[in-house]
């Protein structure tokens, strides 16, 4: 008998279907993949196993676990999935109650199934100290408070460990690594896993059985080696081939001069101290150099914290260095006295395309801002530039009068690039460019990327933490750790023979690609 | 430590500045204090003596700080037209006033909370919806128009309670708590509305966070994880609503103890104003100044009991 058998699922949402007639079942200290993208309802398949759907949710089918139906009654069903199913969520930063002690709350868990436990010993298992229990959240890591809510989650001693894209908002390295506790705690206590992810390769580490949702239809299933090595629907092979990165092959053209070179750039924060004393200084970017030339694909990578977004910020003037100097096309610069006319040579790309638009603002007068630092362009000239852009990033000028949420993610990453290219730029900065965005998705808009980079005669600082993806475009990596940029080369190079301790450390972290 | 220590050099700061606006808007003033005292028929030369023995002579700088000196010993000045200490006369309605202001703060907070999770525990019910209807009406209604209508019907009508006044503590304690009564809910009322209000808000928004569904992930029912978990969040909002209505009571206290006819503070400073006894004024405006600032220091303190984040004396 299977632990967890889902049969006929359905789960709607007023006239939408959000789950749509899937079926499955997992087996006893069994590992199970559940893979789809954004909207693939593989979220809500896993609430509903836990009893934890928003009320405004409708629910079919049938979900029985082990052996019998889900209760009805609130409280049975609490303690329930209290006991027997424990639980990982995605974001660690908003899933810990910020005004208790994390021993406390896990603590609570072991109070409330009753389970004979320890909490120093839970901590201790997952890789933490005793004394971490007696922090608070904001006090711990985004790797830290992960591995507290799988401390949590380990408390009543569950059947089923479900994690719900547990590693997503971690960097490489820490990725890596909660990947692996899962996969040992998993094998230590013969717990079985309900593993949801976009990650493939994260899916195939982990799982022996996986199932791919596509838009609340289960679209294939059956052993991983089987489903990822030989995909036999359409939609997997696509995910399978976006999971490889491979994009289509670009001249990539000898690089000019150099456009833009640092020296010596050095960013310090101020940190709180203990009154009057003042407090540590924080060295976010320490004495960096390093030049672009025209033309170039540059890649920056480097743990979370290491320093990239705040370098990213100084270059394109959102920031200011406290020492050292930027030259770009020999005007030197140190980040916001960054003149206007200079301005308009260099672009931001965020990493989040969902909160990088105004909501209030429809997407033309979002897109026409920068153009502000155009007064030579007359106003005639604005619509046509805009009409050029969005045709450039592949969509259409009619949707210029809609607003944000009108648009798909990947769409708006377009507008987002659209609108770093108004100026027509020289220097483009792309901070993780694509990790919000969905795994189909993410290879056509890289494409689109190298397209106009060859087009426009960009050049590129790519900020990210996906190898793969880093590999894929760029045509040296830089390594950044605590600040430094410690290591430097073609990606080629760099990733089979890596040198410095950090540029190990990333390597290893890499998942094996899939099938 | 440091949060504490660096409270209450603001609250110190806070209070210099406020002191030295009063004392420089009022010293702006047009109009002189001793031809006030003296009436206008009084000579010149009587005016200047008066002058000189009220030490209005020196500079303004001066007597600034001689004043503040003379506070931190307790002594607030004598008002010329009651021709008695400022800080007894103060000290005097404090006794009305305070009780005042902490009832009707108390009430609020004990009407106005659970009305609020109430309202959020049952989202988009008609209780819910009948309960911010209400909320809405307690906005909207004036407290000196509720205090009239709460005398029309309590005290005229069912003479449960007295329409006015008020009888000292010490010669009939309940007397006084019952005089107290009427212009406590009249002034309680927006405030608890307000305060259920911003309560079913902030409840209702904490729901949604992920600590919610971890905690029922752990196997609590939702009424458990929102009492568990939800209140002490969503009362992070509600703790600075609660600071800032200190600031409309003072006010209001102004309005209601003249409708309710009580002496208190806000009587004392209505007939120092229209009788230009600005040592009173000065004595009175100050006190509401240090009563605010030290509810705001209590808030802020509040918060740091609460939320362990803002312990470490980051920004």
């Amino acid at each position: 008998m299977s632990l967890v058998e889902v049969a006929n699922l359905s789960i709607a949402f007023g006239a939408l279907q959000a789950v749509d007639g899937i079926g499955f079942a997992i087996g006893k200290g069994e590992r199970f993949g559940l893979v789809g993208e954004s909207g693939s309802g593989k979220t809500l398949t896993a609430l509903a196993i836990a009893g934890l759907l928003p009320e405004t949710a409708r629910r079919e089918g049938t979900i029985r676990f082990d052996g019998a139906p889900l209760p009805h009654d609130e409280r049975a069903l609490a303690r329930l999935r209290g006991k027997r199913i424990g639980m990982v969520f995605q974001e660690p930063m908003t899933a810990l109650n910020p005004l208790m002690k994390v021993g406390r709350q896990i603590g609570e868990a072991l109070a409330l199934t009753k389970a004979g436990g320890d909490i120093g010993a839970l901590l201790t298992e997952v890789g933490l100290l005793p004394t971490h229990g007696e922090r608070y959240p904001h006090q711990l890591s985004g790797g830290q408070r992960q591995r507290v809510m799988i401390a949590m989650a380990l408390a009543s001693a569950p059947d089923i460990l479900i994690a719900d894209e547990p590693t997503s908002a971690l960097d490489l390295v820490t990725q890596a690594k909660v990947l692996d506790l899962i996969a040992a705690l998993c094998d230590r206590r013969g717990m079985a896993l309900m593993f949801i992810s976009h990650d493939l390769k994260a899916v195939a580490r982990l799982c022996t059985r996986v199932a791919v949702l596509q838009r609340g239809r289960m679209v294939e299933a059956g052993e991983t080696a089987s489903v990822f090595g030989a995909p036999g629907d359409g939609y997997t092979r696509r995910l399978v081939a976006a999971a490889r990165m491979q994009l289509p092959e670009i001249a990539h053209g000898s690089p000019g001069g150099v456009l833009v070179a640092t020296r010596g750039l050095t960013r310090r924060f101020r940190q709180p101290g203990s009154w009057p004393l003042p407090g540590k200084p924080l060295t976010a970017v320490d004495k960096v150099d390093f030049a672009v030339r025209t033309g170039e694909s540059i890649a920056l990578v480097g743990p979370s914290g290491c320093g990239k977004t705040t370098l990213a910020r100084i270059l394109v003037g959102l920031d200011t260095a406290n020492a050292g100097s930027i030259a770009f096309d020999g005007r030197v610069y140190h980040g916001a006295d960054l003149s206007p006319d200079l301005r308009r040579d260099l672009s931001l790309v965020f990493q989040d395309p969902f909160s990088s638009f105004d909501p209030r603002m429809s997407v033309a007068q979002s897109l026409a801002e920068p153009l502000r630092l155009l007064d030579g362009l007359p106003p005639e000239m604005h619509r046509q530039r805009l009409a050029e852009n969005v045709a450039a990033v592949g969509l259409e000028p009619a949707m210029l009068t809609r607003f944000p949420h009108e648009f798909s993610g990947g769409q708006r990453q377009r507008l987002a690039i659209a609108r770093a290219l108004m100026t027509r730029p020289k220097f483009l900065v792309l901070d993780e460019p694509v990790s919000a965005l969905d795994l189909s998705v993410r290879a056509e808009v890289l494409a689109l990327l190298m397209r106009l980079k060859a087009d426009y005669g960009l050049t590129y600082l790519v900020i990210s933490h996906d190898l793969d993806m880093v590999a894929a475009i760029a045509d040296r990596v830089l390594v950044m750790q605590a600040g430094r940029i410690v290591e430097e080369g073609k990606p080629a190079e760099l990733f089979t023979n890596p040198r410095h301790e950090m540029t190990r450390e990333l390597v290893a972290a890499r998942l094996p690609a899939v099938g | 430590m440091t949060f504490v220590l660096r409270r209450l050099l603001g609250f110190a700061a806070t209070l210099f500045v406020a002191a030295a606006v009063i004392f420089f808007l009022l010293d702006l003033l047009p109009g002189d204090p001793a031809r006030f005292i003296l009436g206008i028929n009084a000579s010149a030369e009587a005016v200047a003596n008066l002058r000189i023995q009220l030490g209005l002579e020196a500079p303004a700088w001066q007597r600034f700080f001689a004043w503040i000196g003379s506070m931190l010993i307790g002594d607030f000045g004598v008002s010329y037209t009651q021709g008695a200490p400022v800080a007894a006369l103060i000290g005097e309605r404090l006794w009305v006033s305070l009780p005042l202001a902490l009832f009707a703060m108390v009430l609020s907070a004990a009407v106005g909370l659970p009305i609020g999770i109430a309202a959020a525990r049952r989202r988009g019910s008609p209780i819910d919806t009948g309960l911010m209807v209400l909320a809405q009406l307690g906005v909207a209604i004036p407290n000196f128009w509720f205090g009239m209508l709460l005398t029309l019907v309590f005290a005229v009508g069912l003479r449960w309670l007295p329409t006015g006044g008020f009888t000292p503590w010490h010669e009939d304690p309940a007397a006084a708590l019952r005089a107290l009564m009427l212009p406590g809910i009249a002034l309680a009322l927006p405030q608890a509305a307000i305060l259920a209000r911003v309560m079913r808000t902030a409840l209702v928004e904490v729901t949604g966070q992920d600590f919610i569904r971890t905690a029922r992930a752990k196997g609590m029912t939702m009424s458990e994880a929102v009492w568990r978990h939800g209140v002490r969040n969503a009362f992070l909002p509600v703790l600075t609503i609660l600071g800032l209505q200190f600031a409309y009571l003072v006010a209001g206290v102004i309005i209601v103890e003249n409708v309710f006819y009580l002496p208190g503070l806000g009587r004392l400073i209505f007939t120092a104003i229209s009788e230009r006894d600005l040592i009173l004024v000065r004595g009175i405006t100050i006190v509401l100044v240090i009563g605010v600032t030290l509810t705001m220091l209590l808030t802020d303190l509040c918060y740091a009991l609460v939320d362990p984040r803002l312990r470490e004396g980051g920004s």
